[in-house]
């Protein structure tokens, strides 16, 4: 199932802490509804993202679909294999298919998003 | 994706075959149908380098019969159905007397005095309906046999070899656009040899009582050659790399056949009166304002229908883009785009609106993709 130590949005990004540093990505659901990712388009380092603001656009091969940033803060870094490889976010998505890193602004507003037992329901339900 | 709605659906035969091979369904103009088993990126290479199976039970099968079937088909489309030798097909248009287009369609010659005429699903009702009323009159009569007849596809540079072990019917005779009469495992068949990927390959027509055994016949028989279930998501990826336009994306109503880079599929100098003839005359003299071309993106962004296409650099909106996708076979962005007359020709530079950017593509001749002879 997904993974016990991530948070998760109801748009299916998942985000994992360190120390105030976190990454962030999609789910293996939300990549096995897209069905085979041909692009992703991410924001340049040094963008300043509010929580649950679009960051991003993911898109297979029949659909475009945006990327909303489970928590607000700067980006860091951002996966350039991506460019190359998108078919990563479908192989790997919590791990080489990773997207961005922010650097936290507001640790509380982890507490706006799902655990993963609770991400689970939402996707068994859906 | 597409929701199921509440309408009901139309069901090929197929429907739970592709339920037990894990098919993602949708509504496609009325129709559950397969969009993907395993994966659009799977299917569309299988094709390319061994073959796909595909359920294509949706499109409308018209057949028309009768000492005059050939000149009222004549009359009601814009090719020259008479034309056609016992055994051989074309791709046609049917067009409104504005000459827009109704549907694009594929016409085989049966007989002397036989035809069939295959539509795309979301047309099959309006040209069942039309083609009946601009043949009355005429000692021919349509038989719509859509909702009986089940239509299956073996595509790709395996599909002859795949195919020939179980048909009586003598595959190498069999020439690009040519049907003929036989059978398939046992099962009374329609046998052409066209199709909508730019592979070799068959489209085979049974009725829909024959359907599931032809499909698990042709399933297992191509396993050893790997052949793999193809849905509708590989089907478009496929036919635009082929050049091949998608009513509804690329044709419409509002397009006429000129426009659209088929005026070779008007057959003017044909005898007799045709639906549209004034029409598409006058833009034969004339000339078209916009045409339908082929580009692929420089810059990075897939394009995609709807999107805007500039002149390069400027503020110059010159046309649309009607189809676009992430080409598996070529690893760029291609599409088709109706542009301006002066941006039509291959090598010219536009920019497509993908979001806030204009990223650079280039007009290509058609087609992308041509498989090796």
């Amino acid at each position: 199932m997904n993974p016990a130590d991530l948070r998760y949005t109801k748009d299916h990004e998942w985000v994992r802490v360190a120390g105030d540093q976190a990454t962030i990505g999609i789910t293996d659901y939300a990549a096995h509804q897209l069905g085979d990712i041909v692009f992703v388009e991410l924001p340049v380092v040094g963008r300043a993202l509010a929580q649950f603001a679009t960051f991003g656009v993911v898109e297979s091969v029949k659909a475009v679909s945006d990327l909303f940033a489970p928590i607000g803060g700067d980006v860091s870094e951002t996966n350039g294999v991506l460019t190359s490889s998108p078919e990563l976010v479908n192989s790997d998505p919590y791990g080489d298919g990773w997207m961005i890193r922010v650097r936290i602004a507001d640790p509380t507003q982890l507490d706006e998003l799902l655990d993963a037992p609770a991400y689970d329901a939402l996707t068994a339900a859906g | 994706m597409t929701e199921v709605s509440d309408q009901p659906v139309h069901l090929t035969p197929l429907v739970e075959e592709h339920r037990a091979l894990g098919a993602k369904l949708i509504d496609f103009a009325g129709w559950l149908m397969p969009v993907q088993y395993g994966g659009i990126l799977e299917e569309h290479r299988a094709v390319r380098e061994r073959a796909g199976l595909f359920d294509l039970s949706h499109m409308g099968e018209l057949f028309v019969e009768g000492p005059e079937a050939g000149d009222a088909l004549a009359y009601a489309l814009v090719t020259n159905p008479p034309a056609l030798t016992i055994g051989r097909a074309h791709y046609s248009m049917i067009v409104a007397p504005d000459g827009g287009i109704l549907d694009d369609l594929i016409v085989y010659r049966l007989g002397e005095e036989s035809f069939l005429v295959v539509a795309n699903a979301g047309n099959a009702q309006l040209v069942s309906d039309t083609l009946a009323e601009r043949i009355a009159g005429r000692r021919a009569v349509l038989d719509d046999r859509s909702l009986a007849t089940a239509l299956i596809a073996v595509q790709g540079p395996s599909a002859a070899a795949i195919l020939a072990p179980f048909t009586d019917v003598d595959l190498a005779a069999l020439k690009y656009y040519a049907i003929v009469e036989g059978s398939v495992s046992g099962i009374p068949a329609l046998v052409a040899r066209t199709g909508y990927t730019g592979e070799d390959g068959f489209e085979i027509f049974v009725d829909n009582a024959r359907a599931v055994e032809l499909w698990r016949t042709l399933l297992e028989a191509g396993r050893p050659a790997g052949l793999l279930p193809v849905g509708l998501g590989a089907r478009d990826t496929l036919r635009l790399e082929a050049g091949m336009p998608l009513y509804g994306n690329d044709l419409d109503r509002t397009t006429n056949p000129y426009e659209a880079g088929q005026g070779r599929v008007v057959k003017l100098e044909k005898p007799g009166d045709f639906v549209g003839r004034p029409a598409l005359e006058k833009v034969a003299r004339d000339g078209v304002d916009r045409r339908l071309v082929g580009f692929m993106v420089k810059g990075r962004g897939i394009a995609r229908h709807g999107y805007p296409v500039y002149g390069a650099g400027e503020d110059r909106e010159t046309g649309v883009v009607t189809s676009g996708t992430q080409s598996p076979t070529l690893g760029v962005p291609i599409g088709m785009a109706y542009v301006a007359s002066r941006d039509a020709e291959p090598g010219t530079m536009v920019d497509v609106g993908i979001r806030e950017q204009r990223v650079p593509a280039q007009i290509v001749p058609l087609p992308f993709y041509r498989r090796a002879r």
